[in-house]
């Protein structure tokens, strides 16, 4: 009788098509990450049943629960340019060719254009701290800064607009800048409406209020 | 590693080297534990549901009283939104200082909704036989272009359809206190219910008194 042969090594799984999985995965992932950036409020908005996603070209006004502004909008070169427009509005305001650099890079902010240069100037710790005191971004008809910001937005975003080849005629539909309004569910609307007059004052009526997803129906 | 070391290093007493038994074998567990590590951690930290928008359109300032269109009083229901959960009202028709009463409502599917589907029934069956048809004539298309076209199309029946003369519309009345959600909610259900024709308003003091105490009122400053 001929013995069993007891295998010598502990038995080995093949794992290669589990690894070529995993590996895909991360490549996806990787790929396709985008990074939310870094924002100084956290906002809960809303839910809704709208099914409307958010567009890609939009100005973005942040209003947290106690009713600060905060001011964003994309791109690197059209937010350059938007704060040199604003230098011009603004003679009093002086910043550094470094801070105006990092202007560029940053998201969303918030900051009344006396403390601007302060802020910039800090470190990211110092910027959060500034983050948590700030009052926002006057809405006041006065000394009305949030006014000051859509405009210089929106003329940066069509000089950039016709850079790229554009004609005005054309920049409609998608290609068009949207405005979208992203406040706390617990906000008072008093506040919200501060923004939204400011827009109305520019002759701007619509906008895209952001939203969640409503879980299921109610 | 182990099995690398007895695949590659097995010496023979006399330094003759043995033919390998079998094929090298590494051991992958490190790399697969980090492949899962990163992973797990860009699954975690990328956003996966985009940021859901509700389109609003504000109406232009009117400086002329004239100017401002005319509506059917007959037609006009007003919600009322005030600064809590429970303070959501309506009434129908011009407000009438001795006969208007609220009614007590809420955002639930049984409040607001079941009475602006009720008084919008022509307008949401229209809607709803349009969406029909639209989804039928979907399924017939074979090419992009034709989706496309019969999108815009019924883009603009339904918006005609809703837009009707006799179509009811809806005022939202806020305090300066409401909160945001309450108003998102109230434009909401508008949205389900095929209410295309709305506005959002400032309270008046009258009608504010009948759901706060006068000092609630003179303190918000109402007009």
């Amino acid at each position: 009788m001929s013995k069993i042969k007891m295998p010598k090594s502990a038995p080995s799984l093949d794992m290669t098509p589990m690894v070529d999985l995993g590996f895909l995965l991360v490549t996806f992932f990787i790929l396709t990450a985008k990074f939310r950036p870094n924002e100084p409020v956290i906002v809960d908005v809303p839910a809704a049943t709208s099914e409307l996603l958010l567009p890609e070209k939009v100005m973005q006004i942040t209003v947290d629960d106690k009713g600060r502004v905060f001011f964003d909008l994309a791109g690197k070169d059209i937010r350059r340019e938007m704060l040199n427009r604003m230098v011009q509005r603004h003679p009093e305001l002086k910043l550094t060719e470094d801070e105006a650099r990092k202007f560029a890079l940053l998201g969303m902010c918030g900051m009344p254009l006396n403390n601007l240069s302060q802020y910039l100037g800090s470190d990211e710790k110092t910027r959060a701290a500034l983050d948590a005191q700030t009052p926002g971004i006057p809405t006041d008809s006065i000394n009305g800064e949030l006014g000051d910001w859509i405009q210089s937005g929106y003329e940066a975003f069509m000089a950039d607009a016709e850079k790229h080849g554009l004609e005005p005629k054309d920049i409609k539909g998608d290609k068009a800048l949207r405005y979208a309004i992203k406040a706390d569910g617990t906000t008072d609307y008093e506040k919200v409406e501060q923004v939204i007059d400011v827009f109305r004052d520019k002759n701007i009526f619509q906008f895209n209020m952001v939203t969640t997803l409503e879980s299921g129906s109610k | 590693m182990a099995e690398i070391i007895e695949g590659g290093g097995g010496h023979e007493k006399g330094g003759k080297k043995r033919p390998k038994k079998s094929p090298v074998r590494m051991d992958m567990t490190p790399m697969v534990d980090l492949a899962f590590l990163l992973l797990t951690f860009f699954i975690l930290a990328t956003s996966l549901s985009k940021p859901k928008t509700l389109e609003i359109v504000y109406p232009k300032e009117v400086e002329n009283k004239d100017d401002q269109t005319k509506l059917d009083d007959d037609l006009a229901t007003t919600i009322i939104v005030g600064e809590t959960d429970e303070e959501i009202f309506y009434y129908h028709g011009k407000f009438r200082k001795d006969t208007t009463k609220l009614e007590k409502s809420d955002f639930s599917k049984d409040g607001l909704r079941v009475m602006l589907l009720e008084r919008n029934k022509r307008v949401v069956e229209q809607v709803n036989s349009l969406k029909d048809q639209q989804r039928a004539e979907l399924q017939k298309s074979n090419s992009h272009d034709e989706d496309e076209k019969i999108n815009a199309r019924f883009k603009e029946l339904i918006a005609e359809a809703s837009n009707d003369s006799l179509a009811p519309f809806v005022i939202v009345k806020t305090i300066p206190t409401t909160k945001w959600k309450n108003v998102v909610n109230a434009i909401d259900e508008l949205n389900i219910t095929s209410v295309k024709k709305r506005a959002i308003m400032d309270m008046e003091a009258r009608e504010a008194l009948l759901f706060l105490s006068p000092e609630k009122v003179a303190e918000l400053k109402l007009k």
